[in-house]
């Protein structure tokens, strides 16, 4: 991964407090782990978050598995550290812990 | 439909090779061969976060999971006592 490409990266996952890397758009998902995510996120207090869609971005669809150590899609932020995929998020968030993490307390 | 790269088994033993006295259960969730739900218990895990534990599955999984030939999998990762406090049995 290029210094370039990793600092973009390192931007976005800082340009708000929770971010998501996902097929689709939070309005049109176009994958149901994506869809799962954004409204376990929404449904924990998430009012403003940046999503971006890899599907619209090949170079990032790679790069950001890369820059995560994490094989799939989607990936969360929250306050430039990452969360996980689809399974922890929904486990968070199961147990409560995903309000806090979006409520940054 | 191409075949699966990796079936139900493989991915099993996989796991079960990468982690010493791992028990998986493991179903293909819409029996196409690339979407798969497991649970997997594992003394590896004790003391490890979340994150850390997916990555080991993944890691035992290694180029398919990355390459795509595997599209899904639904992960759930427990130590043994957390296995038994949620009503596993092994």
């Amino acid at each position: 991964m290029t210094d370039e490409f990793k600092s973009r990266i390192d931007g976005m996952v800082r340009e708000k407090r929770i971010v998501v890397f996902m097929k689709g758009t939070p309005a049109m998902p176009m994958c149901g782990f994506s869809a799962a995510v954004v409204k376990a996120l929404r449904e924990a207090g998430a009012q403003d978050l940046s999503a971006h869609d890899v599907l619209s971005d090949p170079e990032l669809r790679d790069g950001i598995k890369e820059y995560s150590s994490w094989p799939t899609i989607p990936q969360v932020y929250v306050d430039g550290k990452f969360v996980g995929g689809a399974d922890i998020v929904r486990d968070l968030h199961r147990q409560g812990e995903l309000s806090r993490l979006v409520a940054g307390s | 439909m191409d075949r699966p790269v990796l079936n139900a088994e493989h991915i099993r033993a996989r796991i079960e090779a990468a982690l010493l006295g791992a028990t998986v259960e493991i179903a293909d969730t819409t029996g196409g061969g690339d979407h798969y739900r497991a649970s997997v218990v594992a003394e590896a895990f004790e003391g490890k976060g979340p994150v850390e534990r997916h990555r080991m599955v993944y890691a035992a999984l290694g180029d398919e999971m990355r390459s795509g030939a595997l599209h899904a999998l639904e992960l759930s990762t427990y130590s043994p006592a957390e296995w038994t406090r949620a009503g596993g049995s092994r």
